[in-house]
């Protein structure tokens, strides 16, 4: 079984590697990272912030264009080229294909989140020509951005196991829009009462909490992380996303493929 | 059971199991960053820059920052903070962004104008709050009726809150109230009697129970602070007549003084002092009350909520 699915990851990340759109994608924000150290140039003070700031952007938001338009793709792609149907003629269950895929996905981004990560601590190295005992804050807030990272493609793997891709893509950016703001819907459940309360409060538990994982302001301030919010958060990111995955794996074993 | 029915049965518990787990997460993380949305920074301070973000869903918007004021105020309400620092700033920005939500005006001066811990304690701000309103919004009296409240109760300043009355009683569908108080301002602003007037008007032109509820405490307090001197008098009267101070007012009433036992607007008797002071029994059941308070006494911040 773990066999399995390994492969299947390994399988989806070489295709994912192989990939072009990927490529622009890292260059652009590898530019981007690099243009912060322009920006910095032209301001007084805050070199460094901007290299922060606008690195940790850049990372977090290509990474997240990069995990919903691969991920839209992971199960359509292989139904319309039918390979899926060759993959799941062989001893391979559909719950491990999902497994698999997600796996193959996340796997990328991290490989991804390293080389772009690479690029702001050289981007920060070249403003300051010495790193701070406050940067190992940095790969805190690159953590939580992996994290951030694993959500969304949990979610995009679960639209786009009924869904098509255009509207996989656009459920998963949505999604992601509404989990920034959802430390605003659980303010917005806590004033309210009654019924609407309590649909607050559990449309609050039920929308990604992408805003509890972005740091960015903090650390670009050397503001430290505490641990607790690291454990928590890495649960939470963890279970959510298999939250997600096993309702990709509910609706793909449903699923009608002739 | 078949192996897809049996994968299905373990997904679905799993993914129950995973949701609560989540839940669990989440409610830890909320502990480590309590209030985060809430904390004293303003990402975006200016209200044009606002707008302009908003590309054009500037009513949504504008729902949106009147929550966030309503919720910043709440929270910090319910800590009896003595600062509102971002209160200002973000009504300025809901009221850029929807000029006419006139809830943000009506509600929002009351935040700003009131005392700390009640509210800001910040009663210009709300006049220019509201002036901004009324500049939008002319036709509406209700604006000008809260400006003139402003003026009364925060600033003491009854000229300007006659003229308020005043110009908020020339609209051709005002409430008759107005007119009311326009003149009494200008003749017996400071008295008693004005001020009953003035939360006799909160009582009836509102239709907001907790403007209501917060009316009728005034109009509660307001008969204490009326009813104590009086009792006073009676108690030292009996003292000059007796030669001793009366144990309770019993006392009076067996003199022919009182009928009846006097007691307070929730109809618990009042308490003569051995100084002969009038008490009231239950202070806190009556916020508000300037008179027939123990020495010393400080009153908790009143128990309203906005959010409805």
């Amino acid at each position: 079984m773990t066999a399995r699915i390994f492969h299947i990851a390994r399988n989806t990340f070489r295709e994912a590697v192989r990939d072009r759109v990927l490529y622009n994608l890292i260059a652009f924000a590898l530019l981007m990272i690099g243009g912060a150290v322009l920006v910095g140039q032209v301001s007084i003070g805050i070199e460094r912030l901007v290299v922060i700031n606008l690195g940790l952007t850049a990372i977090s938001l290509f990474g997240i264009v990069i995990a919903i338009f691969i991920g839209i793709g992971l199960v359509s792609k292989e139904i319309e080229k039918r390979t899926l149907y060759t993959i799941l003629s062989r001893p391979v269950r559909r719950w491990e294909f999902i497994a698999g895929k997600f796996f193959g996905l996340g796997g990328t981004l991290v490989v991804n989140t390293f080389f772009m990560g690479l690029g702001v601590f050289a981007a920060l190295l070249y403003v300051s020509h010495h790193f701070e005992k406050s940067d190992a804050w940095v790969l805190v807030a690159i953590y939580f951005i992996i994290l951030q990272f694993i959500l969304v493609t949990a979610l995009t793997l679960f639209f786009s196991s009924f869904s098509s891709p255009l509207l996989s893509a656009v459920f998963a950016f949505s999604l992601f829009v509404i989990g920034t703001f959802s430390e605003d819907l659980r303010g917005f459940a806590a004033v309210a009462h009654g019924a609407t309360g309590w649909l607050a409060t559990g449309a609050s538990y039920i929308v990604p909490n992408i805003a509890a994982l972005n740091v960015i302001s903090s650390v670009a301030h050397g503001q430290p992380v505490a641990g607790g919010l690291v454990l928590y958060n890495t649960g939470y990111a963890l279970l959510y996303a298999a939250m997600a995955v096993c309702g990709a794996v509910l609706v793909f074993e449903r699923r009608n493929l002739k | 059971m078949n192996a897809t029915r049996r994968v299905e049965w373990e997904t679905s518990v799993l993914l129950l199991l995973c949701l609560a787990g989540s839940v669990f997460m989440l409610r830890r993380v909320e502990r480590i960053r309590s209030s985060a949305t809430l904390r004293e920074v303003l990402f975006i301070s200016s209200p044009q820059a606002a707008k302009r973000l908003s590309l054009g869903y500037d009513g949504l918007m504008a729902d949106i920052y009147w929550t966030r004021a309503v919720q910043y105020f709440g929270n910090h309400h319910a800590q009896g903070a003595e600062e509102y620092k971002l209160l200002a700033p973000l009504l300025g920005i809901t009221t850029a962004l929807d000029p006419h939500l006139t809830v943000a005006y009506e509600f929002g001066s009351t935040f700003l104008s009131t005392s700390p811990p009640n509210g800001a304690g910040m009663p210009q701000e709300a006049v220019k709050l509201v002036e901004y309103g009324i500049k939008n919004n002319p036709d509406d009296w209700h604006l000008y009726y809260n400006l003139g409240f402003i003026y009364y109760l925060e600033l003491k300043d009854y000229k300007n809150a006659a003229d308020a009355f005043r110009r908020g009683s020339q609209l051709p569908h005002t409430h008759p109230w107005l007119k009311i108080l326009a003149a009494r301002m200008s003749e017996h602003a400071g008295d008693l009697e004005t001020a009953r007037m003035m939360w006799s008007a909160a009582y009836q032109t509102s239709t907001d129970k907790q403007v209501k509820a917060n009316a009728a405490a005034h109009l509660r307090a307001l008969d204490v602070d009326e009813t104590v001197p009086i009792l006073e008098s009676m108690v030292d009267k009996y003292r000059r007549d007796t030669g001793h101070m009366p144990l309770n007012f019993a006392n009076l009433v067996r003199s022919g003084a009182l009928t009846a036992i006097p007691r307070d607007p929730t109809g618990r008797p009042y308490k003569i002092m051995p100084d002969g002071h009038v008490e009231v029994s239950k202070p806190d059941a009556l916020p508000f009350i300037e008179k027939g308070t123990p020495p010393g006494y400080v009153a908790p911040p009143p128990k309203f909520s906005y959010s409805e």
